[in-house]
């Protein structure tokens, strides 16, 4: 074969490997209305479910009467948990070491709980059917405030109401899940305790939810005839719902496939397993025909997993020249009425853990408590990893609640406070290794980019113009260093479930030299076929044009723990390379047959083999790959295959600064933004464009969250955010134009070095957009103002302080 | 269940008698009884935007009109406004620009920004802001998007210059 691109530069930018702005291989589907998501899956027969829901938030279920529902023509089945509980499945196991009702099982502990599944021919028959169940209810008291469920006598838990112990250990109050605790508790006090300086604060990160553009959804299959269960849905981590499917179900695992297909946005928010799976596939088995379940927007507020809830009270110690000596975080977790987090195993908490920060603190302490109230459960990490984003929000408020009590620059004190260049790998209080970092670079380029100094300037010239009566704008400067911890994770420490949270790729190279890769992960519109792609192209020299990427179908593709908690780069990525070389290394010796050299006179160069000391003697990847297929060599097996199961050594410590500038209006409480700066250090760039892409979304989101949404209750618990009117999504009106900008320190154990991107903005974006409407405030006397930052409460706090008198 | 009606819908330039029940939504329709799954559901409220089509040269949310309102109309959705070999300029400015991610909201998004262009042939970015302004994305932050539109605009218009 001929090499028609012999200039070595060309041949790099034909692989479209690493660092390229490779457009997406996706799009074409997706812009031409080719997408396959689930609620567009058709099957012969197939019969639509849902769910009759509860209109409280704390009952019991006195009596449940289908027969109406029953007499209408089109409806096949309406299941309760009577019916279940047979086989075993009117409760199921989450992922927190807790379990749930899938149907109401003699009470209701939250407003839209499942009560009844309701199967029928079309959703408008479901839906006519679901108003015809009668459910008698007795109201009970409902608790909402997590602080108040832990003084109250009404146990919301009557199934585990004796237990004096859960999976994570100590259960004081009947309401009560559990106490986790990190770190050195006395030594932290002492040290606070005798501190010349201590900031203290109470900061609540309210509850939200990922609110994906898709709803959650599946349709479960049952062929009678082969025994073979199919169930495509919306997950996150298909390979462990297969898991969990025959755990629960009894179907062997071999005879159960579980398909990902197009998903429309993830967020954390179909990393769990609902009710809707767990009937769908009751009713498929059932009835023997395939049964859909889709949410609606309502079910999929008020239901499906939310995130965040974590009332935050910190104490942090510094010296008089701002020297951060101790940080104290005690936290109160709603998690609703059943612990349904999304965490590692032994990780309750998440890695709240992570919350000193990119700061050097030497000592500090955690102690988080589990508390049950009747709201919907979930606690997933929206755009996050586990609990990161409350850990980030927490020190960066925590840090300019110091600043104000030092009276000290912010920007000053997270600088004479970050961890140093040369202290990495860095050891935490709490128990981290940091991977690598430079801090101080990045601050330095991104108040240099935004004219720190000058900012400073004109919001001192501007909070004169107010106080002259010249304008009613007050300007804000949000900063926010933050640091993540990604990629779970190492075996050792991280499982779901039981299931190690390592991850794969096996690839398959074709005879004429083009490819296949199959992960245990899964996209959610993060652009796996075209980045994963270039990984592999920059590994084997073949061109990422060339190379399938294919994900979500648990009978081809390696068993993988999926994607969330931004860990396909930093696990499933790094499983790529290394497959990619593993297929290199038997390539080598296929090359050097060919070339009739020994193995180490050969070496790889961009997308070929060539002889050492010898450039025009060379195989490229693709005559490798027909020789492999083509050839008896002697002493290697026939065939290009490779697959990798990748264990991390440790997680990845991405990093970045952010910076927010806004005018607030204290008449209106309209908070207007001016600039948002973003820079972000996730390791080596795998490609530029789809980074850029995830930072805007991730900001977005962020905005959203720090600016007006929430997932709100009444007193009664009933869930006042439910649709899109009232839960608050950003349009293109809204949404603040970004400025993204980027330093480059790769990750030392990961093997290209990269540290993975999706989440960091949600993560750093939130405390920048919150620290402006802060730092607006602040000269009035604003210390805490929690979030979500609207218009009302914006227009409360500077009415609270005077500015409307 | 009430008695089915009779309609007939002009859509991507096919004709189709559809016997249809009056409370079935037009989106439903399109998807489940014409396989045209470009659409989407995405809150059934109005919100989203995710179902957007054009109908009779209108922007409409497919998810909140009975598709007996639709009688008789034209309709054109995603899968009409290109095909592989001769993509909408739009379609081709959003892959450049990396306007989309999940892929969820794009269709809906596309067929909106066709007529926004056909309303409005050079809009500012505040025009296309403002214009876009009914359709939800979770993913990309709407700054690629309007870069997108922004980019077909000029492509569209220098098309139009170079042909006449």
């Amino acid at each position: 074969m001929n090499d028609l691109t012999p200039d070595r530069d060309d041949r790099v930018a034909k692989l479209k490997g690493l660092g390229c702005s490779r457009k997406r291989v996706e799009d074409a589907r997706f812009t031409q209305g080719k997408g396959n998501y689930v609620d567009d899956i058709k099957m012969p027969d197939m019969l639509h479910g849902d769910f009759v829901r509860s209109p409280y938030a704390h009952a019991r279920v006195v009596s449940i009467d289908a027969s109406a529902a029953l007499a209408l023509d089109g409806v096949v089945a309406v299941l309760t948990a009577k019916d279940l509980e047979p086989l075993g499945l009117h409760w199921m196991p989450t992922l927190a070491g807790d379990k749930q009702m899938v149907l109401a099982d003699g009470k209701v502990l939250f407003q839209g709980q499942e009560v009844a599944y309701v199967v029928a021919r079309n959703r408008y028959v479901a839906a006519d059917a679901v108003e015809l169940v009668e459910v008698e209810y007795e109201e009970l008291e409902v608790l909402v405030d997590p602080f108040k469920a832990l003084q109250s006598d009404v146990t919301l838990r009557e199934d585990i109401a004796g237990e004096t112990s859960g999976a994570h250990g100590e259960r004081r109050h009947p309401n009560h899940i559990f106490l986790w605790e990190e770190g050195d508790k006395a030594a932290t006090e002492q040290v606070i305790d005798s501190a010349d300086v201590v900031a203290e604060e109470m900061i609540y990160y309210h509850r939200t939810h990922p609110c994906p553009l898709e709803t959650c959804g599946c349709v479960a299959s049952m062929d009678k005839v082969n025994g073979k269960l199919t169930l495509y849905g919306t997950f996150q981590a298909p390979h462990v719902v297969r898991t969990v499917a025959s755990l629960l179900s009894g179907i062997e695992e071999h005879n159960i496939r579980v398909v990902s297909p197009d998903i429309g946005g993830g967020f954390g928010n179909k990393v769990g397993v609902y009710p809707g799976y767990v009937c769908s596939i009751v009713a498929s088995i059932v009835t023997g025909k395939p049964v859909k379940w889709v949410e609606d927007r309502m079910d999929n507020l008020m239901a499906t997993a939310f995130a965040r809830d974590y009332w935050m009270k910190g104490r942090i110690s510094a010296t008089k020249d701002g020297k951060i000596t101790a940080l104290e975080a005690k936290v109160t977790a709603d998690h609703g009425a059943f612990d349904a987090c999304a965490d590692p195993t032994k990780f309750p908490a998440g890695f709240f853990h992570i919350c000193t920060g990119s700061y050097d603190i030497p000592v500090a302490y955690v102690g988080v408590d589990g508390v049950y109230t009747n709201k919907a459960p979930g606690g997933v990490a929206y755009r996050c990893s586990f609990r990161v984003t409350e850990a980030a929000y927490f020190i960066e408020r925590m840090i300019e609640v110091l600043a104000i009590e030092l009276g000290m620059d912010a920007a000053e004190l997270r600088r004479i406070n970050f961890i140093r260049e040369d202290q990495f790998p860095y050891q935490s209080a709490l128990g981290w290794e940091y991977d690598s970092g430079d801090y101080h670079t990045a601050w330095d380029k991104a108040l240099a980019a935004v004219g720190y100094d000058g900012l400073r300037a004109e919001q001192a010239e501007q909070l004169a113009a107010f106080k002259r009566g010249e304008t009613r704008k007050l300007m804000g400067i949000g900063l926010s260093f933050f640091t993540e911890i990604v990629g779970a994770g190492p075996v050792k420490n991280c499982d779901i479930l039981g299931m190690g949270m390592f991850d794969s790729c096996e690839i398959r190279i074709h005879p004429t030299g083009s490819a296949i890769a199959r992960l245990g992960t899964i996209s959610q519109g993060q652009g796996h076929a075209t980045t994963f792609a270039q990984i592999l192209a920059s590994e084997i020299g073949i061109p990422a044009d060339s190379i399938t990427i294919e994900e979500g179908d648990t009978d081809t593709a390696p068993y993988g723990l999926g994607t969330y908690g931004s860990r396909s780069t930093p696990v499933a990525g790094a499983a790529t390379a290394l497959a990619g070389r593993k297929i290199r290394a038997k390539a080598q010796m296929i090359a050097a047959y060919l070339l009739e050299v020994h193995d180490n006179d050969v070496e790889f160069d961009v997308d070929r083999f060539v002889v050492k000391g010898a450039p025009e003697r060379f195989k490229t990847m693709a005559e490798i790959a027909y020789a492999a297929y083509h050839q008896a060599i002697p002493g290697v097996e026939p065939g290009l295959e490779a697959v990798s199961y990748y264990d991390p050594p440790n997680m990845t410590y991405p990093f970045g600064a952010y910076i927010c500038v806004m005018d607030v209006d204290v008449d209106t409480g309209e908070a207007h933004i001016r600039q948002v700066y973003a820079l972000d250090d996730c390791g080596t760039r795998i490609n530029p464009m789809v980074i850029e892409g995830q930072v805007h979304g991730g900001l977005t989101e962020a905005y959203a969250i720090a600016m007006a949404q929430e997932m709100a209750y009444d007193d009664m618990g009933n869930c006042k955010t439910a649709t899109l009117m009232d839960f608050f999504l950003p349009t293109t009106w809204e949404t603040p134009h970004y400025t993204t900008d980027h330093t480059e320190t790769p990750s030392p154990h990961h093997p290209i070095g990269a540290k993975g991107v999706g989440e960091s903005p949600n993560v750093g974006g939130v405390p920048a957009f919150s620290n402006a409407v802060h730092d607006a405030l602040r000269p009035f006397g604003l210390r805490q103002l929690h979030m979500p930052h609207d218009h009302w409460r914006i227009w409360k706090a500077a009415n609270d302080l005077g500015l409307h008198d | 269940m009430s008695k089915k009606i009779q309609i007939a819908l002009t859509v991507n330039g096919e004709a189709h008698d559809i016997l249809a029940e009056p409370r079935e939504l037009l989106i439903y329709v399109l998807r489940e009884r014409l396989n045209i799954t470009g659409p989407h559901v995405g809150c059934e409220t109005s919100h989203c935007g995710a179902c957007t089509v054009t109908l009779n040269g209108k922007s409409v949310k497919s998810c909140t009109m009975f598709a007996t309102q639709a009688d008789g109309a034209e309709i054109t959705t995603i899968e009409g406004l290109g095909s592989p070999d001769s993509l909408h300029a739009l379609q081709e400015a959003f892959r450049e620009h990396h306007g989309l991610q999940c892929g969820f909201c794009t269709p809906g998004m596309i067929t909106r920004a066709v007529r926004l262009l056909e309303e409005n042939p050079n809009p500012t970015e505040e025009d296309v802001r403002f214009g876009m302004a009914g359709n939800l994305c979770r993913c990309t932050g709407y700054q690629n998007i309007v870069k997108s539109v922004l980019a077909a605009a000029s492509d569209i218009n220098t098309a139009k210059e170079a042909a006449q």
